[in-house]
Formats: structure tokens, C-alpha cells, sequence
């Protein structure tokens, strides 16, 4: 056992977050809680930064001092003018994640601007044309994954639609302490070196008990010809992480106040490298009232589900005079963020356990039939088209259903928030059809740990051309078991439901194992722009592209 | 709510004007094309970044009738998603004094989904004169996760030989790994001089269990069975194994 927690997450140092020196503790309190900054000038300084999550002393990547960034506060409208400086000894930048804005302000070294040196200050400036809640993050290296992180609430000319009480950012991430370039080596070197809940002989036994031999010897033998595993829900897991709420790893216990009776809007900010973090308040329903900064028709769920890259508005509404856990633990239950909203100092509330770590299942295939059937559909079916030896697999069926929650939320007793519940308020910005479409499949290689877009990494590809003002239909296919939380800069993503109707509007598009997806584009911003999969490895070994928007 | 939902789409359509009013030219401050060497430096992100990993799979004390003796497997590479180089030794001890051992160079380049082709070279070292070889052979990952190595060797005088190896990971725990293995030799020719016989002249089949301290540092225990090529009388010996499984 003792063995076993020391490769289970780490719940961090108790009001840990920052510095080992006393000296600074209200420094670090500040940090936790969060600095504010608001206007229209802003200055932020890029530097190395002290810190300790886990008891481990390490250095992280921090604006002003802080991790997370500071909060900054715009109002649609104002022309923004940002200096940042960067105080570190390597070139950084930072992104305006899902901000409108031209491209040479679009924070993307290589596309937008040559990168900030050393000692440098580049001059961002730029109309705020949207409202909203919205985060900003480094694009250069993995400095992204070392904290520099923040987000960003743009106040609305016209009155909000929505009035709370209090409002409050809630940026989720991930710690480790390890070098990210070790972790991106060492998935290179063993691609499921961090996932400590494969399946054993022991667990092959117990579905023979409870299922019988034959479906069991099915299950697996499938899984093995196929050289996949059920089991690969995450890259990186808690076994390396420390999950982080607002700066806090769960014992610093992040706490936001309350008065019973009130309205809180919680602004659920996923700021992390790899995970996505299943989230509820126990005790709560929440009321999802914006998603990437654009607000949707209300509506009240128990849990939702969090990309890396996603924005979700929450609204609250304790009675009691209680405190509630903010639990948001990741996908494969190797650790969680945890928070408290409380009525006053000092409370907190229970705990959730960690909910039993799921499998894939065949719908993560795009198989959702049995297994019998399965396998004479699978003889009969076409040889399927290949992307090459960087792509492990090609879903021959993919499914379209958008309202599937995903592995480990299915039939939980809880409900989930689905894409098929968000509807933007308004419809879509562009009426237009698409003139053309572009189908692009998610591809990747476990074992190889190999990510790409139509078997073609970055390095490999050509840009994605679009003309300036055409309105283009994007398809994605999801040919991995992983899920893809797939980010275009620059302009909107109109995800469209099954039925080819607006759904919602988006910055960061998670696209499940096997799904196929669509959205529309409109080219309403010329220049050059990222469009990749914002799992910060998947992105760096190659699931990227150019956009290139031209006349 | 439709006159509202209407005033909503115009204000939000208004908004989008400032973007559209803009010329549709490039604007004039558009980073230029730069070469990927250039892209990557200033991303800091490189997805054809050549990566690095030395395996001593076996490490281990063998022990039988015939005494213990000092036995080892390794492997390392270098390189990218698509190529790599890849150096290969074993050794283990033999019937005469000196221990034998195989070293291999290879390149190895991605073939398939699962399979790589690795072309180079093997020397043999130890137990007789040295014998080098061509080589050219696949390595990859078969259904049912069994990690295959199957190579053609060619050599001077008209030899050719062939090293066929699978392995597979069982686990009985997360830590607790049962690993399965069989390697053999085949040789067209027999070679008095380093006592390896035409045919099938040597096999051995393993089971080793180890224990993952960390994925990086396993030690472990087992048995292996071996036959070996003796003067004229093949020699089958059981051996105990013990070493540590270690890789960075």
C-alpha cells in the first residue's frame, strides 16, 4: 500500500500553493485567490516563479508573480493595449484563447508573431469585439503546462442576461512535477508508462466470473487483435499530476464565499495540459448559462464534463448555510481539483470519492452493437482506408450522436451536461450553408504515441487554405480512442447537430472516440492561424495545422 | 423573444463588421514562410524531435549445473517517429570459456501501423573467431500484444542464419509482470569453430516474473530452458534466472 500511494496522485502541500518561504505567505494567499486586473492598459511580465504543490520545491512559469495568471477584466468595446514582457531565459508568448482579434495579435510564434525574446516586450492591441469569460496561455514550448495560464472576463456592453450575486473564475490545470519535455520523452519511450489501471489477469478473471467465459474471452481477444486497450483513457495521469483549482492543489482547498439565498456564477475555466475534469458540487444542480464565453439557453444539469481549452458559465444557487464541495475529478479517477463554496471561512464539506475507473467501450469504437454481431459485420465490412503507419486504426462506422456523454459518465445516475444540450442564444453568426467542406480525421498511434490530422503530422502538412469570407463546412472524424478537444483560432467554430441545425457556438470542440462532428466556419479573419488539438503532447507531436485565411 | 432573439443576432452580426470591413488582403505584418527548422525553434515545438531510450531488458545471474554465470539483453535507439538507430547486444555464457555475444546495428525505419524494417549489421564476438553478418529483418508489435523481432542474417562464406524472438507482458498485477519468452537461432551452415550447428542450433524459452519498483527499474526472477549445440550431442540445461530490468 504504501508503494501504491506513492505512485497515486498527490494531494499537495495544505495552503501550500506558493514559496517556501514564510516570508512571502500573503503573497501567496494573494496568488491563490487571484489578482484582478481591469481596464484597458495592461502590463504583464512573463518570469520564473518558485513554487511548491507537492512538498517538492520546483519552478514555475508565471505572469506577475502568479499562477494562474492573473485574472484580467475587458469590456466589450475598449481597444485592449497589452505589454508583456518576458523575464525568462527562452522565447514565450502569450494567446488570447478564443478572443476575436487580428492575426499578428493572436500570440502564435511562427504564425502570428516572431515569439517574444528574452528581456522583450511585444505591444498586443486589439478591439474586444465579445463578451464573455475566455483565458489566455503561453504557445510557445510547454509553458503552457508549467502554469503560464489565466483568464479573462469581458464584461458585455448590454446588459449581462443573466445577474448574479457573486462571480467567480474557476481555472482548472495540471501540476507536475516533472519537466514536461521528460514527460513528452518518456511518452515517446512507453506510451502508457503513467496509466496504473490496465487491465490484469485478475481483472480478465472477474469478468469471466461475471460474465462468462466466452463474452470475456471475446472482449479480450477483440481488444487484442486490435492492439488497443480499454484502458487508455489518459496520456498522463495523476500518477504525475497534481490537479490544481485556482492555483490550489485539493488539500490548499481553494474556497469561494457565499450568503445562502444568493446566485454564484462559477466561470469553469480548463486551463490544463492533458486532463479533462468531470465536475460537480454535490448538493447543487448547476445551471450552464454561457459555453466558451457565449452565452446558451439555460440549462440545469448535475455533472459536466471539461476539455482542456473549454469554457463553461455555471450558475448557482445555495440556499442553506452549508458549504459545497467543488469536485472536479479527471477522466480516468487517477486524482481530482476540489474547492469549497462556503458561507463562511474556514468551512468545507465533504469529499466525493473517486468514482470507479472506467473502460472504453464499443461505442468508443463506433461499435455500439454487440459483440456476436460485431464480429461478422467486421468480416463483411471494406477494407478500411489507411493514414499511414502514424494511425493505428480507422473507425469504419463513426457515430454522430452528440448527446453521449462519454466514457465513465454513461448511465452514472447523474446528469450530464451533453453538447446536444448547449443551444447559443441567437443561432449561428453566419446564416449561410457552407460552400465546401473539409474532413479531416483525428489520427494517432498509442503505442508510437504519434498525433496527426489525416496521418499527417505538422512537419508533413500543408496549410488548411480558406478565402476571406467563405463560410466552410469542417468534418471531423475522431479515428482514435482518445478524445480530441480540437481549437481553432481566429474565428468560430458553429458546431451542427445531427440533424444539420445550429447547436452551439465554439472555440475548442471535443470530439469523442469514433464520433464524427461537424461545424461551421466562416473565414471572417485573414492571416495565418493554429487550429489543433489542445492536449498540449497531442499538439506538440503533431496534431496541428496552419489555417490560412487568405482574399 | 423572437424580436429580442432578432435584436440579439444584429448586435452580434454588428459586432462581427469591424473583422469583415477589414481588407481582404493579408495584413501587411503576416509572419512570412519560414522554414520547418525555423517554425519549430521559435514554437519551441518539434514533432520530428529525435527521441532516446537504452533498455537493458536482461540483466541477470543464470544458474545451473553447470555454475553461474553473468547473462545480459540489451537494446537502445535513437532518432525519429520514422527512423531510428538501434543497437542490439546479448551475450550469454557457452559451453567454452569465454562468454559469446551478438551486437547489432541497425536503422530502423517505420514499415506499417506495427511493423518497422531495421537493416545493418552483427558481429559476433567470443567463443571462437568473429563472425560478421549482414542483417535485415522486422521488428514490431503482433495481435494480442507479442513484441516480435524476426532477422535474416547473411555472412562470409555463403552462411546465413535467422533469430526469431517474441515476448509478451502478462500482468498479474499493475507492478507485478509475468513475461513469457522464446528466442532461436538457425544457421545454414554448422560452425565447428564456434560450436553452433546447421539448423535449429540454439532456443531458449523464459519465464520471468518482475516487479516494477518503477517502470524504469524492475528486478525479477524466473527460469529459462535452453538448448544448446555440443560436440556432436545437443545439451538441454534448466536454468534459474535472476537480474533487474532497467531502462532511461
Amino acid at each position: 500500500m504504501s508503494v501504491l500511494s506513492r505512485r497515486a496522485f498527490v494531494q499537495g502541500v495544505a495552503g501550500s500553493a506558493l514559496l517556501a518561504g514564510g516570508t512571502r505567505w500573503s503573497s501567496a494567499r494573494a496568488a491563490i485567490s487571484g489578482a484582478v486586473l481591469s481596464g484597458t492598459d495592461f502590463e504583464l511580465t512573463i518570469g520564473a516563479l518558485p513554487v511548491n504543490y507537492t512538498g517538492r520545491p520546483r519552478i514555475a512559469t508565471a505572469v506577475n508573480g502568479q499562477v494562474p495568471a492573473p485574472l484580467l477584466r475587458w469590456r466589450e468595446g475598449d481597444t485592449v493595449t497589452l505589454r508583456v514582457t518576458n523575464r525568462l531565459p527562452v522565447p514565450s508568448s502569450i494567446h488570447w484563447h478564443g478572443i476575436l482579434l487580428p492575426a499578428s495579435m493572436d500570440g502564435v510564434p511562427g504564425l502570428s508573431f516572431p515569439g517574444i525574446s528574452p528581456g522583450e516586450t511585444f505591444v498586443y492591441r486589439f478591439p474586444v469585439l465579445q463578451s464573455g469569460t475566455y483565458w489566455y496561455h503561453a504557445h510557445s514550448g510547454f509553458q503552457d503546462q508549467t502554469g503560464l495560464y489565466g483568464p479573462i472576463v469581458i464584461e458585455p456592453r448590454a446588459p449581462a442576461r443573466q445577474r448574479t450575486e457573486r462571480d467567480y473564475t474557476i481555472l482548472l490545470s495540471d501540476w507536475s512535477d516533472s519537466d514536461p519535455e521528460h514527460l513528452y520523452a518518456t511518452l515517446k519511450r512507453q506510451s502508457d508508462y503513467y496509466n496504473h489501471g490496465q487491465r490484469t489477469v485478475a481483472d480478465f478473471l472477474g469478468e469471466v466470473r461475471s460474465k462468462g467465459w466466452s463474452t470475456a474471452a471475446s472482449d479480450w481477444s477483440m481488444w487484442g487483435r486490435m492492439r488497443m486497450d480499454p484502458s487508455d483513457l489518459v496520456d498522463v495521469s495523476g500518477a504525475a499530476y497534481s490537479y490544481l483549482m485556482n492555483g490550489a492543489p485539493p488539500a490548499g482547498n481553494w474556497t469561494a464565499q457565499f450568503s445562502p439565498g444568493e446566485s454564484v456564477r462559477l466561470r469553469f475555466i480548463n486551463g490544463s495540459a492533458m486532463s479533462f475534469f468531470d465536475t460537480r458540487i454535490p448538493g447543487l444542480d448547476l445551471t450552464v448559462v454561457a459555453a466558451d464565453g457565449q452565452d446558451i439557453e439555460p440549462v440545469t444539469v448535475e455533472e459536466f464534463r471539461l476539455a482542456p481549452g473549454e469554457v463553461l458559465d455555471v450558475i448557482v444557487r445555495p440556499r442553506s448555510g452549508d458549504a459545497y464541495t467543488i469536485f472536479a475529478q479527471s477522466m480516468d479517477r487517477s486524482g481530482f481539483a476540489r474547492g469549497t463554496l462556503s458561507p463562511r471561512a474556514g468551512l468545507s464539506a465533504q469529499v466525493p470519492a473517486l468514482d470507479a475507473r472506467p473502460l472504453l467501450a464499443m461505442t468508443d469504437m463506433g461499435m455500439g452493437m454487440n459483440m456476436t454481431g460485431m464480429n461478422m459485420t467486421m468480416a463483411n465490412m471494406p477494407r478500411p482506408a489507411s493514414y499511414g503507419p502514424g494511425a493505428d486504426m480507422v473507425v469504419d462506422m463513426p457515430r454522430t450522436d452528440l448527446d453521449d456523454p462519454g466514457v465513465g459518465l454513461r448511465q452514472n445516475g447523474r446528469r450530464i451536461l451533453t453538447y446536444a444540450d448547449l443551444h447559443t442564444t441567437g443561432g449561428a453568426l453566419d446564416p449561410r450553408d457552407a460552400s465546401r467542406e473539409i474532413e479531416l480525421h483525428l489520427t494517432g498511434h498509442m503505442e508510437r504515441f504519434m498525433w496527426s490530422f489525416n496521418g499527417e503530422k505538422f512537419s508533413q502538412s500543408a496549410p488548411l487554405q480558406l478565402t476571406y469570407g467563405e463560410r466552410v463546412r469542417f468534418v471531423l472524424i475522431n479515428d482514435t480512442m482518445m478524445t480530441h478537444p480540437i481549437h481553432l483560432h481566429g474565428q468560430w467554430s458553429e458546431v451542427m447537430a445531427q440533424d444539420g441545425r445550429f447547436q452551439v457556438r465554439k472555440h475548442t470542440v471535443v470530439v469523442q472516440p469514433a464520433q464524427r462532428l461537424s461545424y461551421l466556419v466562416t473565414a471572417g479573419a485573414p492571416g495565418r492561424w493554429a487550429y489543433h488539438c489542445h492536449l498540449t503532447y497531442h499538439m506538440a507531436a503533431g496534431m496541428f495545422r496552419e489555417v490560412r485565411v487568405q482574399a | 423573444m423572437n424580436a429580442a432573439r432578432f435584436a440579439m443576432t444584429g448586435a452580434i452580426l454588428a459586432l462581427m463588421l469591424p473583422l469583415s470591413c477589414r481588407s481582404a488582403a493579408p495584413p501587411a505584418d503576416a509572419m512570412p514562410d519560414m522554414s520547418e527548422q525555423a517554425m519549430s525553434t521559435v514554437m519551441g515545438m518539434d514533432d520530428r524531435a529525435a527521441i532516446g531510450k537504452v533498455m537493458l531488458d536482461q540483466l541477470e545471474l543464470e544458474g545451473g549445473s553447470g555454475g553461474t554465470a553473468l547473462a545480459w539483453d540489451g537494446q537502445a535507439w535513437y532518432g525519429t517517429d520514422y527512423d531510428k538507430v538501434w543497437v542490439k547486444t546479448e551475450g550469454s555464457p557457452n559451453a567454452a570459456d569465454r562468454d559469446a555475444s551478438s551486437n547489432e546495428l541497425l536503422w530502423d525505419h517505420v514499415l506499417t501501423r506495427w511493423w518497422d524494417l531495421q537493416t545493418g549489421a552483427r558481429y559476433d564476438l567470443g567463443d571462437g573467431p568473429a563472425r560478421g553478418w549482414a542483417a535485415v529483418g522486422v521488428q514490431g508489435l503482433a495481435p494480442y500484444w507479442f513484441d516480435v523481432e524476426a532477422t535474416l542474417y547473411l555472412g562470409e562464406a555463403g552462411r546465413a542464419a535467422a533469430r526469431f524472438k517474441v515476448e509478451h507482458d502478462l500482468l498479474i498485477t499493475q507492478r507485478l509482470i509475468v513475461q513469457p519468452e522464446i528466442e532461436t537461432n538457425l544457421y545454414s551452415k554448422s560452425d565447428a569453430a564456434r560450436e553452433v550447428s546447421s539448423g535449429l542450433s540454439d532456443m531458449q524459452l523464459g519465464l520471468r516474473v518482475r516487479y516494477e519498483i518503477r517502470r524504469e527499474l524492475a528486478p525479477y526472477a524466473g527460469v529459462a530452458w535452453r538448448r544448446t549445440p555440443g560436440a556432436g550431442q545437443d545439451t538441454h540445461s534448466l536454468l534459474w534466472v535472476a537480474g533487474f530490468h532497467v531502462w532511461f
